[in-house]
């Protein structure tokens, strides 16, 4: 999604000179064609990310559209202020782009999980949160963040789903990667690979699973994800996240308000803790339990089946 | 873009206004504000090109308030640069106004930026400064931080950066009073050699009474600080300077003139007319 996110960058860069991507000396390789073609619209603010953000913020007040680009959380919890008091409240157009969803870079430690950086970008007002599954989502998210002004994050993921180009998108709704009657699934990244993995395992056990990717998660589709419900009797959310402020509680809040509760209800997360074991993002999804087997298992539980 | 007030008279009414926003409020940072007076008298009176009737004038000089504690002292100068009506000024830091301590751009015409936390403006600045390189303009972004705020690290990480892009269009004031929230900045974060810090970084610096118009004067024009260098200009100040009885004093910066103390420090700045 890397790739695809700095394509679409380069080519919205080529026609539109107000646009700006600002590192934080990360990339390595990455944007060498970006910055060979557009050299004045290209920034390396050094390891130093309240000033990339304090940066991006000066230069969008002055009419450009700025991109900071860092991995996990140093694009974001890092300079989480900047990005409260300099971009949030300014309405500053900077997109904050961060590599490194969830485990993606879960060997290298606690540092590099980004595990609670969507509650935490979505509590500030004023910031839109997506998280794509794909390489369309990415490039199609894209669209979306340079043809509408403001803030917004953007969090890539090192896994993705593939084989979904042809499920339809619209940046409003909540994407379906594969219908289904009993069960619905809705997540966001690249786990949601994990959720159609899953769906396929409940196939074999006569369970017609739905999968949704929720790439957007603020504004959050209220209105879609209470049609799901209303056709679909079971509701299971799904996130490379911790539970707090995550999409569970987002989903719970809305079936509430829109007093529409599923038969049943489960929501796949991540636990109240950090992980000092470290390992691939398979591995640590396994380990945490929400990886494809993990995740049938839990959900052929919560339907009182046998596994 | 002279105003049409001597920049002497702007600071006094500044100073005057200052101290009746936070009597009125209730509020703190008094001290703050009067130290840092001169030099926003000389930028808006003297050195800024700027329009009230078009705060958005794309030429405009940019300023910033890193300092945002002292926000009642630039809503007094933009109201008496004729920002907005001066009457304004009396809602400061009351129920209901947009007016805030620390000082906030919403619905205020001329206010650049909002800060409060210290440590931000200067990467802001930086942002605005390389906006103007990129596309050849001419104009200036002054950004004025507290002493005490330059023990936030951003700064460092801003300073870095200017002097690296050779930002020569960004100056940086430092109202270098000497005295932070609890004590004597020497005894709680020792800054010196404060002015070799910065030209260590790589910036031009120039430093001066920041009380004295003329040289703060001289100190602001364009290439003060040399050619091609970020320009960084510590005002030696004195807190609460203008009412004999703030100044050097640890207290004003959170004490709210009320009473006598307020009457006496009204008398005082009546005087100077």
């Amino acid at each position: 999604m890397r790739d695809t996110f700095i394509s679409a960058l380069l080519e919205h860069a080529r026609v539109d000179p107000r646009i700006m991507l600002i590192t934080g000396d990360l990339g390595f390789g990455v944007f060498d064609q970006y910055r060979r073609e557009l050299p004045q619209q290209f920034l390396n603010a050094g390891v130093a990310e309240q000033n990339m953000t304090g940066l991006a913020a000066g230069l969008a007040l002055e009419g450009r559209t700025v991109f900071t680009y860092s991995i996990g959380n140093f694009p974001t919890l890092r300079c989480l202020e900047q990005i409260r008091n300099d971009v949030a409240y300014h309405g500053a157009n900077v997109k904050i782009v961060a590599i490194g969803g969830g485990f993606s870079y879960g060997a290298l430690g606690m540092s590099h999980h980004a595990t609670e950086d969507v509650a935490i970008m979505r509590a500030l007002p004023g910031i839109r949160v997506y998280a794509p599954c794909d390489e369309l989502e990415t490039r199609r998210l894209m669209d979306c963040l340079v043809a509408n002004p403001g803030p917004c994050y953007l969090r890539l993921d090192k896994s993705k789903v593939s084989g979904s180009e042809n499920c339809r998108f619209d940046p409003a709704s909540l994407r379906c990667l594969k219908e289904g009657a009993d069960l619905a699934i809705v997540g966001y990244g690249g786990i949601l690979a994990e959720a159609l993995d899953s769906a396929a395992a409940l196939a074999a056990h006569g369970i017609d699973c739905a999968v949704y990717s929720a790439h957007t998660l603020k504004p959050f589709d209220a209105e879609g994800l209470a049609a799901i419900v209303r056709r679909i009797p079971a509701l299971v959310t799904l996130e490379e996240h911790v539970s707090t402020g995550g999409l569970g509680g987002t989903a719970a809040e809305v079936l509430v308000r829109h007093r529409i509760l599923p038969e049943r209800f489960l929501s796949l997360s991540l636990p109240d803790a950090f992980s000092s074991v470290v390992g691939s993002q398979e591995y640590l999804r396994e380990r945490l339990e929400v990886d494809a087997g993990s995740i049938t298992r839990q959900i052929l539980k919560m339907l009182e089946r046998q596994p | 873009m002279k105003s049409l007030l001597s920049t002497a008279e702007l600071a006094r009414r500044i100073r005057r206004h200052a101290v009746e926003m936070t009597h009125l409020g209730r509020s703190s940072h008094v001290g703050s504000v009067l130290s840092m007076t001169d030099i926003v008298a000389v930028l808006y009176g003297a050195v800024m090109k700027k329009d009230p009737q078009n705060p958005q004038w794309p030429d405009r000089d940019r300023f910033i308030l890193s300092k945002g504690h002292a926000g009642a002292g630039i809503y007094a100068a933009l109201a008496e640069s004729g920002y907005f009506e001066v009457a304004k000024l009396r809602t400061h830091y009351q129920d209901g106004s947009d007016l805030s301590g620390h000082v906030s751009h919403k619905g205020i015409p001329g206010v650049e930026l909002s800060t409060g936390s210290l440590g931000h403006g200067l990467p802001v600045a930086c942002g605005m400064a390389k906006a103007a390189q990129l596309d050849n303009r001419g104009h200036r972004v002054f950004c004025l931080l507290s002493d005490g705020e330059c023990d936030e690290g951003s700064n460092w990480e801003a300073a870095l950066f200017a002097a690296h892009h050779r930002l020569a269009n960004l100056v940086v004031i430092i109202d270098y009073n000497k005295i932070q929230s609890l004590a004597p900045v020497e005894e709680t974060i020792g800054l010196e050699p404060f002015g070799a810090k910065w030209r260590a970084f790589g910036w031009g610096v120039v430093e001066v009474d920041g009380h004295d118009h003329a040289a703060l004067n001289a100190a602001l024009q364009p290439g003060a600080a040399g050619p091609g260098v970020p320009h960084c200009l510590i005002a030696h100040t004195i807190k609460g300077k203008g009412v004999s009885f703030m100044e050097q004093s640890v207290l004003w910066h959170y004490r709210t003139p009320q009473g006598d103390e307020y009457t006496r420090a009204c008398a005082e700045l009546d005087a100077e007319l």
